[in-house]
């Protein structure tokens, strides 16, 4: 591992000159009048604004929405590495589909001995309902998000597996809307791979995963928890733009052995429900009683074959920091290759030598919660004070197993605008990926994150991230 | 479309339009209360607070009637729960909860006027800046309109927000002829006398109808032809008699969308057979105030069976 003053810059190499990936990008900013550019990057904020391209956030009394934060700096990858990185994220992805089918038919790799059973059965994400239980077309993870980092000019790794929920996609559009608004003749001297078709993949891979008793054509419907949702406009983005209905769990209901919405005209069946809600809330009756929310039954139709839920329940199984430190061993496993790409070192606390490592080290080390996500409860040893350090190490010793342990990677940089001119700040790369039966799907490029605090490692919009258009060059 | 996104779209324009016409009802009190002495004035900005309907609130807050505090309460006062600043709050949200029902034009159009007029209530209302302010909300309103008309498709959806539009439109107008009846007919004998040129220019300003009367009426200002004009004239815009009109060939289009008229229907013909046929005369025998108590019940009746109809609710 190198160290974080070594980073990678994605633009800039060691000897100062421009990557091959950014060659036509500098020479446009060059020619740009930098007053001009100031404008342009003034202009952005109010785009997003107006667009009303916000996540809620629940602060001290009213909810608030908020921009998250856009730099009109792209992110580019080459067509090569796009190659490389796609062949590995399909791998993965496949291998992610495989583990959870295992998990709830044969489990095979539990038998096998490569994984410990201990993994799954304490774990709140294990559906039991699940087991012997196959989903239309085989098909847990319909749509993923892996996280991946770069610390080289050939080492990515996957940080994490995002099977439940990856939200984001919207700003990925967004984003690219953005930039073709802003700066139109940029897209005329450097072809881009577009990401624009995206819902209609979606749309697409989607219908693909129909129950096999749906014959006509299937109707999709976007499940969002509500409007108080902090991905709400993602998921009315994302309805919209497939020509979906976009419901609430108040708008189904179980009509003779179907889930229906209420419409205009009546309950009419859904076949595909592409739900933005967690499995608690999905059915009451099967899952969380004390729960308002969800819809009545639904998990009996869903068990009928009469629905495909998308993600399929129980798929967070896969979506968790101990399973994604057993990642490679599952890789080979199901695919019977190498990873062709590498996890993030990743030391297990409930195992007592790692623990004692880990105790040893938390000054260097970023520790997180295995069940966490959004960047929240976690400790990034480098930047914590002596207090927080000591803090930390008694929750650790406290609940060994409630975490995982990774070195601190060097993030690569990628410049963003200031008034000041470009300055590098750290990144990571969200691509978003569909499966279904006829294959995996992925979209070129992704969301790139980008932690907009000078030295910050963490990039989560929830803790001071912003986005970058991603684009991979075509060839 | 889902019921619950035909409520949005139903109610979104409901408040559009009462956004509009109570920044309609404050233009009126502005002017007036310029041409008036100060003891009128007050009487003038009463006068807009009981027409809002919003005069028990007021008074809860106020005891006396300036324009400052009558037009502070109206736009952006905390407790108003019908103020400018709330409404188009709910305008914007219910927008927002039939996002991809509406245009991104509509949207973008609502979501910017939101912006702008919470950033310019976001402090009290000067003298200097209400004329601005309340320019700038009924623009929202023409602005909401024309990308509708432009850009949304003729579906359910359109139809659910023009019937939002014309049933509110209909009680607006029928609420303020109703309030002001008693200076245009301060006894049944006043029909026919010419009135105070101040009074009917205040009804018909109310409705932004000022222009258009005069241009039809060439200056003939009674009580039988102001109110002949807001009920029965079927070419201005915000008449009772244009409202269902044009409420009722919404609700035609989505019957035949539908496949099915429902009771809203069976309504929507009940109302206009009140309104066919119907002369001023008829109207002043009966009773302004009866004709119009009956019109608003009937109206609401029509609302709450469309509601019903087309399963708003769950």
């Amino acid at each position: 591992m190198i160290a974080a003053d070594q980073r990678f810059d994605e633009m800039i190499a060691g000897d100062g000159e421009v990557r091959p990936a950014y060659d036509e990008y500098c020479i446009w900013y060059e020619r740009q009048e930098p007053g001009w550019l100031r404008r342009k990057h003034l202009e952005a904020e109010g785009t997003f604004r107006r667009t009303g391209i916000t996540f809620n956030v629940y602060g001290e009394g009213e909810a608030e929405e908020r921009l998250i934060p856009f730099d009109m700096v792209p992110r580019i990858i080459t067509a090569t590495e796009w190659r490389r990185l796609a062949r590995g994220i399909e791998q993965r992805v496949s291998a992610l589909n495989s583990f959870i089918y295992d998990l709830y038919h044969r489990q095979e790799i539990v038998r096998s001995g490569r994984v410990p059973e201990r993994l799954f059965r304490d774990n709140a994400a294990w559906l039991p309902n699940m087991v012997g239980f196959t989903p239309p077309g085989g098909v847990y993870t319909h749509v993923v998000g892996i996280d991946l980092v770069r610390t080289g000019p050939d080492d990515f790794y996957v940080l994490e597996d995002n099977a439940r929920t990856p939200s984001g996609v919207s700003y990925m559009l967004e984003n690219r809307e953005t930039m073709m608004g802003m700066f139109p003749e940029l897209f005329t001297r450097v072809a881009v791979e577009p990401v624009s078709d995206y819902p209609r993949r979606l749309a697409r891979s989607l219908a693909a995963c129909a129950p096999p008793a749906c014959r006509d054509k299937p109707v999709v419907a976007v499940l969002t928890p509500g409007s108080f949702n902090s991905a709400y406009y993602e998921h009315a983005f994302l309805a919209d733009q497939m020509g979906a209905e976009l419901v609430e769990s108040t708008d189904l209901r179980v009509i003779e052995g179907r889930v229906a919405m209420r419409t205009t005209r009546g309950y009419e069946p859904i076949d595909v429900l592409y739900r933005r809600v967690d499995d608690d809330y999905l059915d009451p009756l099967s899952f969380n009683p004390d729960s308002l929310l969800g819809v009545p039954g639904i998990m009996d139709v869903y068990r009928a074959g009469r629905i495909t839920i998308a993600n399929a329940p129980g798929t967070g199984i896969a979506d968790d920091k101990a399973v994604y430190s057993f990642m490679p061993e599952i890789v080979e496993f199901y695919t019977g290759e190498r990873p062709l790409l590498p996890n993030v070192e990743t030391h297990r606390c409930a195992d007592p030598d790692s623990l004692a490592y880990v105790l040893d080290n938390l000054a260097d080390l970023v520790v997180k919660e295995v069940h966490g996500s959004g960047g929240y409860g976690m400790l990034v040893g480098p930047t914590a004070t002596r207090r927080e350090i000591a803090a930390f190490r008694r929750k650790l010793i406290a609940r060994p197993e409630n975490y995982i342990a990774q070195p601190t990677l060097a993030l690569s940089t990628c410049p963003v605008f200031t008034r000041k001119g470009l300055t590098p700040r750290h990144v990571d790369l969200r691509p978003y990926v569909l499966v279904s039966p006829g294959g995996i799907d992925i979209t070129p490029g992704g969301l790139t994150r980008v932690a907009l605090r000078k030295g910050s490692l963490v990039v989560n919009s929830s803790q001071g991230g912003g986005t970058k258009d991603t684009w991979v060059l075509k060839d | 479309m889902l019921g619950r996104t035909a409520n949005g779209l139903f109610w979104m324009f409901r408040y559009l339009e009462r956004v509009e016409n109570t920044a309609r009802l404050l233009e009126a009190g502005l002017r007036m209360a310029l041409t008036r002495d100060l003891i009128s004035a007050e009487e003038e900005w009463r006068s807009v607070i009981h027409t809002a309907g919003q005069r028990r609130g007021y008074q809860a807050r106020h005891g006396t009637y300036t324009g400052i505090q009558v037009w502070n309460y109206i736009l952006r006062d905390r407790d108003n729960t019908g103020s400018v600043l709330a409404m188009m709050g709910l305008v914007r949200s219910n927008a927002r909860l039939v996002r991809n029902a509406i245009s991104g034009e509509l949207w973008r159009v609502v979501n910017e006027s939101w912006m702008q007029i919470r950033d310019a209530l976001s402090r009290p209302v000067s003298q200097g800046s209400v004329g601005d302010v309340v320019a700038m909300v009924r623009r929202a309103g023409t602005l909401a309109h024309g990308a509708m008309v432009n850009s949304m498709l003729r579906d359910a959806g359109y139809n659910f927000a023009r019937a939002g539009t014309f049933v509110e439109r209909a009680d607006n107008t029928a609420r303020i002829l109703d309030m002001k009846y008693y200076l245009l007919l301060p006894s049944p004998s006043y029909v026919g006398t010419t009135l105070d040129a101040g009074q009917w220019d205040q009804v018909l300003r109310s409705v932004s109808g000022d222009r258009a009367y005069r241009w039809l009426n060439a200056g003939q200002a009674d009580a039988r032809g102001i109110v002949e004009f807001l009920v029965l004239d079927e070419r201005f815009p915000r008449s009772l008699a244009f409202s269902h009109s044009l409420l009722r060939e919404n609700l035609a289009a989505l019957s035949r969308i539908h496949g099915a008229g429902g009771a809203s229907g069976e309504r929507m013909r009940e109302a206009a057979e009140m309104l066919q046929d119907l002369t001023i005369e008829r109207v002043f025998e009966q009773g302004l105030h009866e004709f119009l108590l009956e019109f608003t019940r009937r109206n609401e009746a029509i609302a709450g069976a469309i509601a019903q109809d087309y399963r708003f609710l769950a």
